[in-house]
């Protein structure tokens, strides 16, 4: 299990890595504000981003509480709340 | 009545040619690319040649977005039937969305992406399957992937008979164009060199266990023991005969002119196989009489007893060595249902070329009365071929391909 | 138009095997008492799943008649392939004997094929998933026929002694309707006489619940599996996966009217057309669903009035019900309100590939006998879902026109439009 807190880079390779990244969106650019959707991430490349972070980090994601996280951000501290919870463990 | 179904636009991925004139020159030259399987190790296995696809980078064609979520055979389907578009000159954003179909046909989905979705499942658990599985192995992904990547939203659909498959779907494209949508893109992309795929396949006891490529896949010579599998295959864009000429279509390579499809009778049933009467009744569909036949693509099984059922039908039809008879197959391997859509691409392009490319590596059998076309390419003029598909458990098809009419 | 087509296609024999309920007979008692067949999954032990339910068929393949040898070489789903078509055969009074095989075809829909034996093949051949190169010695000499599902179009040729025409179908969840259209296609173009069509569908594995538990499509309802499936109600999240299959003997309506047969329907109409969108996303406005609901109403010349019953997709996930309604709606206009609506997948589950057939029987037998299977499980109207859905329990209508639709993976939508052969001047 990673020991540091989730960062936009461990975002962005799950990113590539499960769902690639749009022709035409910097993924290295400024998007830490910027939504999945207009990054062209749709809900199925989320589902897989989620079961993706899910494994990696040994982390449980709420469905409705992940479905509200829409920009990196937001879902860059969903992760890091549940992170030391499930290193406690 | 009806208005042809013409082809008019050709997407080839081939082990011995990627691209349409990449695989004819290859064709043409006998040059084969049969070789030791290298996707896997296959010391193991008592089966170990296959006829691959090199050099296809995925990541030089496709969008990174599509990539995680596809099996290799899809890749190649979305990249060969952007070519085939292309060489019709069909740009799909011109036309009307309802207009455009596609009908292909599968053999074993994406089997190697099920492959290792099944290795996650049960070497780590459910958790770990991923969010693409649900699609992206199922026999249907090709056409879907093909129809969203090109905004083609008329009638689309696949169809699953082993490697007669190929033709059938040809032939329900052709059904769709009569009912009323003129532009449907069919064929068929297979690709399972996977271990998975690989035992699955050993199971059916059809597979060449020869060590030497240039005998492993010998259909119609005295030393055929089983066949070769390959990847890739063919899509055609097939059109309504009007439609093509009123958008300005930039050729029309053949008309897909007569079709039929047969079960073979159960064993013992004192009938002999179905293939003699999906040949006849493909002619007779295609108000072609046999001695117009320039040329006959053979399903070419190399299985013994299926070699002889093919060459006995086609002396039955045609006569003793009364017309020329060739599986450039052998160069490839077969490639299940991608197999017939690109002797359909083969033989469009005979046509065009007048040239019968060859059988690779067999002597022909004394026990067969057929004309096999074995060394150089035969020139000649092609003005209407016959192509011949079987699958497994009993599966007949025929099409008959015809020069365009002026 | 189907102008270049002019043989009317009926259908003279049905067969049912799906949860609930053994036969036709069996299928047709579940579906009129609004009973569900939804359980705890027993087929493996599901507790590792998100989604733990699904609707089961109590099949004992002996006792449907099937041989030793036929049962260890065929997968489930041909299994419930062969013993359905055989039903359809024997229902159909057609002496199948008398006629040239030659004439007589099969298409069977599957969207899955055989996965519960390749499932099962794998785990062994691969050692638990612990061998990527996989163990050849471990194979059954039938993996080849899981691998390519065309077998159970085999399974049934032989069954039935088909020697013309004979495939698959497989267009995701659309398949059950697609193999139907096929087939009447074949028929109408003349390739064949006799089409004996439908579909199946054994997907209940851990395979198939782990990729649909990875999209969230199957609910997790898992405390109350008997009102699980929730087509069209306000509280549904998924669907619940189901397995069976339906298969029909369709003729030529000149010959079967020649033989005296009992005529169910006509298959008047069939259309699928693609979204173009997505893999397993709708688009809300439900369009493509329309064009194929209008394009088969045109070709089966009937109008939005005219249509007594819809047996919608119904699945039950949140996107596909609004979806749908709002394509009923794009096509029928306000005859759509007037409508009767349902989805028995709320009592049969959703058997992907089946499904399709299986609906397609619903609604021949709803024709038959003038009643309108319900939807189960519905007590709190989604607001966006605002049409009538039969809810609870089965309504006695006079029935002569019905449309069934389907959706599936891979933006497939398909439409049939089954009508009294005679009700319409031809």
């Amino acid at each position: 299990m990673p020991a540091t807190p989730f960062t936009i880079d461990d975002l962005k390779s799950i990113l590539r890595e499960g769902a690639g990244a749009d022709e035409g969106v910097d993924l290295d650019g400024d998007i830490l504000d910027a939504e999945f959707d207009a990054l062209g991430y749709e809900s199925l490349a989320m589902l897989e981003t989620a079961g993706r972070i899910e494994r990696e980090y040994g982390i449980s994601l709420d469905e409705e509480i992940f479905a509200d996280a829409r920009t990196p951000r937001a879902l860059i501290a969903l992760v890091n709340e549940q992170l030391p919870a499930a290193q406690a463990v | 009545m009806n208005a042809a179904t013409v082809v008019t636009g050709l997407g080839v991925a081939a082990p011995n040619g990627l691209g349409l004139e990449s695989y004819w020159s290859a064709v043409l030259a006998g040059r084969g690319a049969i070789g030791r399987v290298a996707r896997f190790d296959p010391t193991s296995y008592p089966a170990q040649l296959a006829g691959e696809i090199d050099g296809f980078v995925a990541e030089d064609h496709l969008p990174s977005r599509l990539l995680p979520q596809t099996d290799r055979m899809t890749r190649l389907a979305l990249v060969s039937a952007d070519w085939a578009l292309e060489d019709a000159g069909v740009v799909p954003d011109t036309l009307p969305a309802y207009d455009m179909g596609v009908i292909t046909a599968s053999h074993s989905g994406g089997f190697e992406f099920g492959q290792k979705e099944l290795q996650a499942l049960w070497s780590k658990g459910g958790r770990y399957v991923s969010a693409y599985q649900s699609f992206a192995w199922f026999y249907a992904v090709n056409s879907g992937q093909i129809s969203i990547r090109n905004g083609m939203r008329g009638p689309s659909g696949v169809v699953v008979s082993d490697q007669a498959g190929g033709l059938d779907a040809l032939a329900q494209a052709r059904r769709q164009i009569r009912k009323g949508t003129p532009l449907i893109v069919s064929g068929a992309i297979d690709a399972s060199i996977c271990p998975w795929g690989w035992v699955a396949q050993l199971a059916s006891d059809r597979l060449s266990r020869a060590t030497d490529p240039g005998r492993a896949y010998v259909p119609f010579d005295d030393g055929a023991a089983g066949h070769v599998p390959g990847e890739g295959g063919a899509l055609l864009i097939l059109e309504d005969a009007d439609y093509a000429r009123a958008r300005g279509a930039r050729q029309v390579y053949a008309e897909i002119a007569g079709h039929a499809s047969t079960f073979d009778p159960a064993p013992g049933s004192g009938r002999g196989p179905g293939l003699q009467r999906a040949i006849e009744q493909a002619l007779s569909d295609g108000g072609t009489a046999p001695g117009e036949v320039d040329v006959v693509f053979a399903d070419a099984a190399a299985v013994p007893e299926l070699d002889r059922f093919e060459a006995e039908a086609i002396t039955k039809v045609f006569g003793p060595r009364a017309v020329p008879v060739t599986a450039p197959k052998t160069m490839t391997g077969r490639l299940y249902s991608g197999a017939a859509p690109l002797d359909v691409a083969t033989a469009c392009l005979s046509i065009r070329d007048g040239v019968i490319p060859p059988t690779t590596n067999t002597s022909l059998s004394r026990h067969y009365d057929i004309d096999l076309v074995t060394g150089p390419p035969r020139d000649t003029p092609v003005r209407v071929a016959l192509v011949l598909a079987r699958g497994y458990g009993g599966f007949n098809s025929a099409v008959v391909v015809r020069a365009p009419r002026d | 138009m189907s102008a270049a087509y002019g043989r009317q296609v009926v259908v003279t024999g049905i067969g049912v095997t799906a949860p609930g309920g053994p036969g036709t007979k069996g299928f047709w008692q579940l579906l009129t008492d609004g009973r569900t067949a939804t359980r705890r999954i027993s087929l493996f032990e599901p507790s590792p799943f998100r989604s733990q339910v699904a609707a089961e068929v109590d099949f004992d393949a002996e006792a449907c008649g099937l041989g030793p040898q036929e049962i260890r070489r065929m997968d489930r789903a041909a299994q419930l392939a062969v013993v359905t078509a055989r039903e359809a055969a024997a229902d159909s009074g057609l002496a199948f004997h008398t006629l040239d095989p030659g004439r007589i075809g099969v298409t069977i829909g599957s969207a899955v094929g055989a996965t519960m034996g390749l499932d099962e093949e794998y785990r062994t051949v691969s050692d638990g998933g612990r061998r990527e190169l996989v163990d050849h010695e471990y194979a059954v000499p039938h993996l080849y026929n899981y691998m390519v599902p065309s077998s159970f179009a085999a399974e049934v040729a032989r069954a039935v002694g088909a020697e013309g025409p004979a495939a698959v179908v497989s267009t995701g969840c659309t398949s059950g309707l697609d193999a139907v259209g096929y087939a009447t296609e074949v028929i109408r173009e003349g390739a064949a006489d006799v089409m004996i069509a439908g579909a199946t569908e054994a997907p209940i594995s851990p395979i198939t619940v782990a990729c649909f538990d990875a999209i969230k499509a199957t609910t997790p309802r898992n405390d109350d599996p008997a009102h699980a499936s929730r087509p069209f109600d306000a509280s549904r999240n998924g669907f619940v996966l189901g397995e069976g299959a339906a298969v029909f003997v369709l003729e030529d309506g000149e010959s079967a009217r020649r033989r005296g047969a009992h005529v169910y329907a006509e298959v008047a109409g069939y259309a699928t057309r693609s979204n173009a969108f997505h893999m397993t996303g709708l688009r809300p406005d439900g369009k493509e669903m329309a064009e194929a609901i209008r394009v088969a109403m045109a070709e089966a010349r009937v109008n939005p009035e005219d249509i007594d019953y819809i047996n919608a997709h119904g699945s039950g996930t949140k996107q596909n019900d609004r979806h749908e309604t709002a394509a009923f709606k794009l096509s029928l206009g306000e005859a759509a309100y007037r409508t009767p609506v349902s989805s028995i997948k709320s009592m049969v589950g959703h058997s992907l590939g089946a499904v399709g057939s299986i609906e397609l029987a619903a609604s021949a037998l709803a024709m038959e006998h003038h009643v309108i299977p319900p939807t189960a499980n519905l007590h709190t109207p989604d607001p966006e879902c605002d049409l009538d859905y039969t809810p609870l329990t089965a309504r006695e209508r006079r029935t002569d026109t019905v449309l069934s639709v389907g959706s599936g993976f891979g933006g497939f939508q398909s439409a049939v439009v089954l009508a009294r052969p005679d009700r319409r001047k031809r």
